[in-house]
């Protein structure tokens, strides 16, 4: 597992500079017109060949990565800060607090979570926010759970009650006495989420509620492209296989995560 | 018993008052006004009038929550802004389709994941786990629009062996039911792998094995059976969440099912539309809870019922 992790992250990594440098790299650009070349085949000189509109689909694979990692990475980091927060409160102050926050968690937790994200993403002006919104809106209800588990248990140790005997007080217990020790969950619990949010983030531009065109996205250029897929198959197959490899190395990297960790357990498979 | 089970559905009323009353503030809090959505940009501002007092739209939130309350009790969900249906028709019409595909995917997923997990967990750290952890990680990361597609591709368009799309019977309902299954395998077979594990290394087992129980016969009944209760809740997780519509796999392959009809009516604001979904959605929910919570009583004698009713 070790060795995968390592590869799933290196993987990753190098995706992640592909994404960051693309306007530098020497491709085509992704958004270029090119009416002579119409649906061509994978060649040396087109990689992954052309679209319908003759745009080069590895420069717009490579394009749409920037779209997906940075909605993948930003809802995890929003998501991970809320349910942080969240659950930092509801476990810390137990009571009325922790009822109407958990209530609340349930509530989001019994729709279907896709459904909830269309919603929001129906709701709010479309764009990149709005996605990186949706996804952080359904997300962050894990995070929140998690956290509140950890902090009830942190919250009964001997330190807490020598913190309040030396006269701490209570948002001085609960923000640097107890959230230190919550934040390598998070953190853990970021890294298997993202494969997730990954997939989400490319749903949602597939049913059309993504970023919206030209920018590329992978999601949208595999809805884009529906109709030419007997005719030139590869213009659906590599924006999938883009997604599809990024979430593999994301879960990849959050099972290692997990097995390290020891969450397997709380987290049941 | 009965009386439990009785007491259970009697819980139902008060969760789907609260779902309905929340679920509507929310809807009237959102930004946009579905009628203009109706009417379009250009209409005069007689028409939106007229057709704001048609639809109710110009009392106040309380009566216009009392008054679909009052609906709801005889049975009318109201009807769909656009395509002016009774709104419980559309999806007693649909919700069959979506039964159809719920069953046939657990149908595949739930043998073909309990088997996975078992020949995983007796391999522990063996090739047979590792190839089965690598494929159930491939599993969960799948886009299910993209290997739907390409599913549809190979199968339909290429061997031409089934129907790309359409709702109907078996040789419709062959692709998406697969399609599905794979997220379903994926998880089953872990939580069966974990749950089969710990059974394992449970003591009962070694007394089973040290008193001279035959290994397959101490699988079946010592350390299945206790692995059980995880995997029905994972069960019956994913059959709730099914039956409340697949909305990506109904899309890719044209099923007419409950998952697109809320999509739909999500995207055009339709809400009778939504809050019929939401309610029939939940209901369905709570009953699926209910089978698992007395499959769950079943498997296992040292479940009370009163515990779980707390």
């Amino acid at each position: 597992m070790k060795k995968t992790g390592k590869i799933a992250s290196g993987v990753l990594i190098v995706m992640v500079v592909f994404s960051v440098m693309a306007p530098l790299l020497p491709i085509a650009d992704p958004e270029r017109i090119d009416l002579d070349a119409l649906r061509e085949a994978p060649s040396a000189a087109h990689l992954f060949g052309t679209d319908s509109k003759g745009r080069d689909i590895f420069s717009r694979v490579v394009f749409g990565g920037r779209v997906s990692i940075s909605v993948a990475a930003v809802a995890a980091f929003t998501s991970a800060f809320i349910g942080f927060v969240v659950g930092l409160a509801a476990g810390y102050c137990g009571g009325k607090t922790d009822t109407i926050l958990m209530a609340l968690v349930d509530f989001i937790l019994s729709f279907p979570s896709l459904l909830l994200a269309i919603a929001v993403s129906v709701v709010l002006p479309p764009g990149i926010y709005t996605v990186m919104i949706a996804i952080a809106f359904v997300g962050w209800t894990s995070f929140a759970r998690i956290v509140r588990g950890q902090v009830l248990t942190y919250k009964e140790m001997p330190f807490v009650e020598a913190a309040r005997s030396m006269g701490c007080g209570h948002a001085r217990i609960a923000i640097l006495h107890i959230a230190p020790l919550c934040l390598p969950i998070s953190l853990i619990m970021m890294g298997i989420k993202l494969g997730g949010f990954v997939l989400t983030e490319a749903t949602l531009g597939f049913l059309g509620l993504g970023v919206q065109p030209p920018t590329p996205t992978w999601g949208s250029m595999v809805s884009a492209n529906r109709a030419y897929i007997l005719s030139a198959p590869w213009t659906v197959f590599f924006p999938g296989l883009a997604i599809f490899v990024t979430a593999f190395c994301c879960n990849l990297l959050g099972e290692y995560l997990k097995e390290r960790s020891d969450l397997r357990r709380s987290l049941r498979y | 018993m009965k009386t439990y089970i009785l007491k259970r559905l009697f819980l139902l009323v008060p969760l789907l008052l609260g779902i309905t009353m929340v679920s509507f503030l929310m809807l009237k809090s959102l930004p946009g006004d579905p009628v203009l959505n109706l009417v379009g940009e250009r209409a005069s501002q007689e028409i939106i009038e007229s057709i704001s007092k048609e639809l109710g739209a110009d009392q106040g939130f309380i009566r216009q929550y009392t008054g679909y309350l009052s609906l709801l009790i005889k049975g009318d969900f109201g009807r769909s802004y656009y395509t002016n249906r009774q709104v419980l028709d559309e999806i007693l019409a649909k919700f069959p389709n979506t039964v159809c595909l719920a069953l046939a995917t657990m149908f595949i997923a739930i043998p073909v994941g309990i088997l996975l997990g078992i020949a995983a967990a007796l391999n522990r750290g063996g090739f047979i786990d590792r190839a089965m952890q690598a494929v159930t990680i491939a599993g969960v990361s799948m886009p299910v629009f993209w290997f739907g597609i390409m599913v549809m591709l190979l199968f339909s368009l290429q061997l031409k062996l089934f129907p790309p799309s359409g709702t109907g019977g078996l040789q419709f309902l062959a692709l998406p039911a697969c399609v599905l299954a794979v997220p379903a395998i994926s998880t089953l077979a872990r939580v069966t792998r974990t749950s089969m594990i710990d059974a394992l290394a449970m003591p009962h087992v070694q007394t089973a094995r040290a008193k001279g129980l035959l290994r397959r016969k101490t699988l079946a009944m010592h350390v299945l059976r206790n692995a059980l209760i995880p995997i029905i809740t994972i069960i019956g997780l994913d059959f709730g969440s099914y039956l409340n519509g697949a909305v990506v796999t109904e899309t890719i392959f044209g099923w007419d099912g409950i998952g697109r009809f809320t999509m739909d009516g999500i995207v055009k604001r339709d809400y009778p539309v939504i809050m019929g979904c939401i309610i029939i959605g939940t209901a369905v929910f709570v009953f699926v809870n209910l089978v698992t919570d007395l499959v769950y009583l079943y498997l296992d004698p040292r479940i009370r019922l009163d515990e779980k009713n707390r």
